[in-house]
């Protein structure tokens, strides 16, 4: 088993590898045609089958050059940045605007290492005020601002 | 004179009043994220583009168009002021504009960014006036054929001329292409790769994947880095230049229209390729090379007139062949299509108030900049001292917002959250996701043009290779390829060397 030089390349090799496969296969339902009548299947199966010598070529490659190790994901700003705006999409219409602005802004800040909890939720407050005046009463989207008008 | 009369309608439409008005939001809201760092204008334009369904197509594209070059502008005052890029094309503007700041030259500094920048600017609106006739002309005459072959060449290029490697950035489209496809089959009516999901039928939008992958993403790893951002002030001493700085500057100033302006209209183009290439002209121009990075003004007067050329002219292959070259082009597509809008040659007939007026508003637009630019310096600097950990979160919600609203569901923002994941995953990777973005916005038009190519010749594959401009095409874009890819051998060969 020779071993892997290029850790980056190999993983992005196997990723782009996976996905051609994944196509190929969930590809299979739908009807392939001709070349003169092609179906909806014809064109994905082409991208499955590029995905995958693309991704063999930077695979196989990723054995013989030498590259830089893959840096460490740090979790805690990628869940807590994700997390808060899901929170918010799940939020703003049940909520309302001005009470879902400030949980995001307070749980989104926490992603920092510089994080301040009194500052955060002052910043929240004032920028609830301005999401409520710039986007439901200035450009009227059609968004509740408390839970009772929900 | 066809131009002066096209002009006339573009004018007329850009000094509307509330495309006036439009035009100043954008160049502002440019300038503005232009002189924030870790916003760029990607991600702006699809923060802003659910905002504009309600506006009338032209004031939503003259101000979405107005970001991409106000922050030509505004990425230089951070770059003088800060030594900090707000931009990724004022990365070299750091280099001798921080150096002239440090010897009390700001002002010249940002004057001549200004004045080369309102210079290009003008020039470039001139050439994409001129060069859209006859471009769109020869596009029209385009069969299906030559459309495909057209992109491929557009999507190879893209990918040539930007860094990293060949084969990853080419995955990177065909991942693109795919993603591009999901949804609802025109032809047969079929839904592709949608899981089922009743949301995917339409196909994933543009904002969700541009906002993922540009915003949340580039967000993300920001907090991941642990440096602090340093504002350091620099006395700002009269704003304008010396005769003597002038006559230094000028021939700089046209070198780097000239340059900006050619690389714009290429593949992969724009702001940040022409900056560059800029500062090396200059660099290897100069009679005494030495004088770069300790504060030379042809080191800022070059590559800011060039950005600001490029982001220009990088317009003309979308509004006249309707092919996107580079990421903020690929927003101005999506912009396009939520406006009901194909992009193509014919745009500029069926649409000539959008069309003409677009430009039009490229030239007002540069005037408000260089009026506005130099007295607002002020309140760019205090917005720098604003720190990040308060900026992102308003980032985010602005981001939140504008994906919500743009169909009203929470299922959006999830989506926004995964391609914001895949975004991060991306980076750790080294894949870049402008490529991608490309690729999205392009699926569904080469597949259709693929399809119809081949109905035309029975299935013939070989029409791509016989019909002799779609040959031409394919030609240059295997040219492109066998270019970058012949010096990669050889440094791999020496890397190789080295190893053994």
């Amino acid at each position: 088993m020779p071993a892997i030089r290029n850790p980056k390349d190999f993983c992005a090799g196997a990723l782009f590898i996976a996905i051609g496969i994944a196509t190929i296969l969930l590809g299979t339902r739908y009807a392939l045609g001709s070349a003169a009548r092609m179906g909806p299947g014809y064109f994905p199966r082409i991208l499955g089958v590029l995905l995958i010598v693309l991704g063999g070529i930077l695979a196989v490659r990723a054995l013989r050059i030498r590259g830089p190790r893959i840096a460490a994901l740090r979790w805690r700003p990628t869940l807590i940045v994700l997390g808060s705006v899901v929170l918010f999409g799940a939020l703003v219409r049940p909520v309302g605007v001005a009470l879902s602005t400030v949980i995001l802004i307070v749980a989104a800040s926490a992603a920092s290492h510089e994080f301040r909890p009194r500052e955060a939720f002052v910043a929240g407050v004032l920028l609830a005020a301005m999401a409520v005046g710039v986007f439901v009463v200035g450009l009227q989207l059609q968004l509740p601002i408390w839970p009772w008008q929900a | 004179m066809e131009i002066l009369h096209h002009l006339a309608i573009g004018f007329g439409t850009a000094l509307s009043a509330v495309n006036l008005l439009y035009a100043l939001i954008g160049v502002l809201l440019g300038t503005l994220i232009g002189v924030l760092p870790g916003i760029g204008p990607v991600a702006t334009i699809a923060m802003l583009l659910p905002t504009t369904y309600a506006l009338e197509p032209v004031s939503a594209l003259i101000m979405l168009a107005g970001i991409y070059y106000g922050a030509q502008y505004g990425g230089s005052t951070t770059a003088v002021l800060v030594n900090m890029p707000g931009e990724s094309s004022s990365v070299v503007t750091c280099l001798d504009g921080y150096q002239m700041a440090r010897k009390g030259q700001a002002g010249a500094a940002l004057a001549i960014a200004a004045l080369g920048s309102f210079f290009a600017g003008t020039c470039a609106t001139v050439l994409v006036a001129g060069v859209s006739l006859p471009l769109s002309a020869l596009a029209l005459k385009f069969g299906p054929a030559e459309y495909f072959s057209l992109m491929v060449l557009g999507l190879i290029g893209a990918v040539v001329l930007a860094h990293g490697s060949l084969v990853k950035a080419i995955g990177m489209i065909v991942l693109g292409l795919l993603l591009g496809i999901v949804g609802t089959d025109v032809n047969s009516g079929v839904e592709r790769f949608t899981f089922g999901i009743p949301e995917l039928s339409d196909g994933i939008g543009v904002v969700v994947v541009a906002m993922g992958l540009f915003g949340f993403a580039e967000i993300i790893l920001n907090l991941e880095s642990t440096e602090k951002r340093e504002v350091i002030k620099t006395k700002l001493k009269g704003l304008w230049l010396s005769k003597s700085e002038l006559r230094e500057a000028a021939p700089a100033v046209l070198r780097g229209t000239a340059l900006g302006s050619m690389l714009g209209v290429l593949p992969g183009g724009g702001a940040m390729l022409s900056s560059f290439a800029s500062y090396t002209l200059e660099k290897k121009l100069a009679k005494d090379p030495s004088q770069f990075g300790k504060g030379a003004i042809r080191g800022v007067a070059g590559p800011e007139s060039a950005n600001n050329a490029g982001a220009q002219t990088s317009f003309i292959p979308l509004l006249t062949l309707g092919i996107p070259e580079n990421a903020v082009m690929a927003m101005m597509v999506g912009a396009m299509t939520i406006h009901n809008i194909q992009p193509g040659p014919q745009v500029m007939t069926s649409n000539p108030q959008l069309f003409w007026g677009l430009i039009a508003s490229m030239w007002v637009g540069n005037l408000m900049l260089v009026v506005l630019n130099l007295p607002l310096i002020g309140i760019w600097i205090k917005l720098l001292t604003v720190p990040y950990r308060i900026l992102y979160p308003a980032i985010l919600l602005f981001c939140g917002i504008g994906v919500y609203t743009v169909n009203n569901t929470s299922f959006d923002v999830m989506q926004t959250a995964f391609f914001g994941a895949l975004g991060v995953l991306f980076a750790k990777l080294e894949c870049e996701p402008a490529p991608l973005l490309l690729g999205f916005v392009l699926g569904p038009m080469m597949e259709e043009n693929l399809r119809r190519a081949l109905l035309l010749s029975r299935g013939d594959a070989s029409v791509f290779a016989t019909r002799p401009i779609s040959a031409g095409l394919l030609v240059a874009a295997i040219l492109l390829v066998l270019i970058i890819a012949v010096p990669n051998i050889r440094r791999r060969r020496e890397e190789a060397f080295q190893e053994a």
